[in-house]
């Protein structure tokens, strides 16, 4: 992969070109027969998570993504892929639809965190992702997660439980933004390239942790140069691993999963 | 209102050259000062404004379980440095000799009013009780513990979240965590989660907020993002008593506001009513 000595604050810019492709982009070129479900059945409908049902070469899957704008108009809806409390309910209900029709979870990961207002945290913005959490980990269907550009923080690992998680070339994976990294950290926000630098955020970053399994190869230069490489790219991965994960019995799946994230942790033990 | 101003007015004047010298605490909700001595004399509770402070880890447990039976799990467990953040060790060393703690949390067994649990207890004093490898790995245990030997699990949280020094190893502590909550509970067990001042970010985010039964202690605060956070990218003025327990029961998060004397005894009918029964 060519890309591979470019720094994590080199392929930010990359995540953040204007035209990197978004689920939108993606949803036509990978699936198939996709219909948008809406609303989280309690509250209401958040735009910057959508769902659904589709195929995927012929095989019915559930589909919940984050959603970047592609101009402002749309972020504004999108509320720029900051999702509420709803928008992570919504998910967990088309996952529980998923489970009940054995069908295999496809999430695909692309927000900065989820959303950090007055309203999120009225509605509980702290329990809507711990329920996620926890609920995909039993979850009883395969679950895939893929990072398409921005993965920060609980935001992303909302929709991050998974059997197998798979990270485009450039995309990142943090604990929190760059920014709020450095905000938090050195009180000084403007700090952020810095911090993007040493957080260890990169694809290859997240394989080497445990944290992901694959990455998928970027068209030279990133995911914008040539969308149906890209697409065909990310279609391979998911034919091939929903493949694999359908074929295991689900009790061993679900043990796997576990074992997975229970594993991440570095430690020693003085006696 | 005049009950605090009747309070200060009391301290000014009552208060004698001695005990002006002595060091005070100054309550983060009312503003008004109380002596140390007072405070410590009343399980660190404002006096003023009710208040519930922050307590240490071991004086966590000395209030909560019956004496002497707590026993430590992985009391020698440390943190090593996953993304070799600058200065983490070094912090680290300096807060195990500062604190006598080997990182943010407490885990064990323990009984109250004789029935065994196990229970759990961040000590903020440690990195703002950040959850990291270690605080995430003692969690895990706790309760992968507690499902194999059929006992119910007492968490005390506080926590300003996930630990940045640790990056993305930090976050995945959350789903580990949550993970041995939810097999947990599948299993069957009663989980009991006691809110204390601060519980936020990361951590309410996972096994804070997955509790069978959330308690808080009073005015406490408990929140997702920071207010700073969110007065500053929302650009909204936000209600005083935004994020402290009473809001957070107001909007449906919180099963009960319990008073730091009376945790005890609400644990252990809580623990009866389910069904645990007293050790013969």
């Amino acid at each position: 992969m060519e890309n591979n000595n470019k720094t994590a604050w080199e392929r930010l810019a990359i995540v953040h070109t204007k035209g990197r492709p978004t689920i939108r982009d993606y949803i036509p070129l990978i699936f198939t027969d996709f219909y948008e479900m809406h609303g989280d059945r309690h509250f209401g409908d958040d735009h910057a998570i959508i769902g659904g049902v589709a195929r995927l070469r012929g095989t019915p899957v559930t589909i919940i993504s984050q959603v970047k704008g592609r101009n402002i108009n749309e972020n504004k809806d999108c509320n720029f892929a900051m999702p509420l409390p709803e928008g992570y309910r919504k998910a967990l209900r088309l996952a529980k639809q998923a489970e009940k029709f054995h069908r295999p979870v496809i999430c695909f990961i692309d927000t900065p965190g989820a959303n950090a207002g007055m309203s999120a945290e009225e509605r509980g913005q702290g329990e809507a992702i711990a329920k996620n959490i926890a609920e995909f980990m039993t979850l009883r269907t395969p679950i895939i997660s893929i990072v398409l550009g921005e993965g920060g923080s609980g935001g992303a690992l909302a929709l991050g439980v998974c059997d197998e998680l798979a990270m485009l070339e450039n995309a990142q994976y943090s604990v929190v933004s760059p920014r709020g990294f450095a905000s938090i950290l050195w009180k000084d926000a403007s700090r952020e390239q810095e911090a993007c630098n040493i957080m260890q955020v990169t694809a290859e970053d997240m394989v080497r942790l445990g944290v992901a399994e694959t990455i998928i190869e970027e068209p030279l230069g990133g995911a914008h140069n040539d969308l149906d490489k890209i697409s065909e790219n990310i279609k391979e991965y998911l034919a091939l691993k929903i493949a694999e994960k359908s074929q295991k019995p689900i009790d061993e799946l679900l043990k796997e999963r576990y074992t997975k994230f229970r594993k991440i942790g570095e430690f020693t033990e003085q006696h | 209102m005049f009950d605090d101003f009747f309070n200060v007015v009391k301290l000014r004047f009552n208060g004698t050259s001695d005990e002006e010298n002595k060091p005070v605490f100054r309550c983060p909700r009312c503003q008004n000062t109380v002596v140390m001595e007072r405070f410590e004399e009343l399980h660190r509770v404002c006096p003023n404004c009710n208040y519930h402070g922050r307590l240490s880890a071991p004086d966590r447990i000395t209030l909560t379980a019956d004496k002497d039976s707590f026993s430590e799990f992985d009391s020698g467990m440390i943190s090593c440095d996953p993304i070799s953040f600058p200065g983490y060790p070094e912090k680290q060393q300096q807060l195990r000799n500062e604190t006598g703690l080997n990182d943010a949390i407490l885990t064990g067994t323990a009984t109250i009013r004789g029935i065994r649990t196990v229970i759990g207890v961040m000590d903020s004093r440690y990195m703002m009780a950040s959850m990291g490898s270690v605080v995430g790995e003692k969690i895990t245990r706790a309760f992968e513990y507690a499902t194999e030997n059929n006992l119910p699990v007492i968490m005390f949280t506080a926590s300003g979240g996930a630990r940045m020094q640790e990056g993305i190893v930090s976050l995945m502590q959350m789903a580990k965590t949550s993970g041995a909550v939810k097999l947990h509970s599948d299993a069957g067990g009663l989980y009991i989660t006691v809110l204390t001042d601060p519980t936020t970010g990361g951590v309410t985010a996972s096994f804070a907020s997955l509790g069978d039964i959330i308690i808080a202690e009073p005015k406490i605060l408990i929140g997702f993002a920071g207010r700073r956070v969110i007065e500053s990218t929302m650009k909204q003025r936000l209600p005083e008593d935004f994020q402290l327990a009473e809001f957070m029961q107001d909007k449906g998060f919180i099963d009960m506001i319990v008073e730091r004397r009376k945790i005890r005894s609400t644990l252990a009918h809580l623990l009866a009513i389910h069904g645990y029964e007293k050790e013969v």
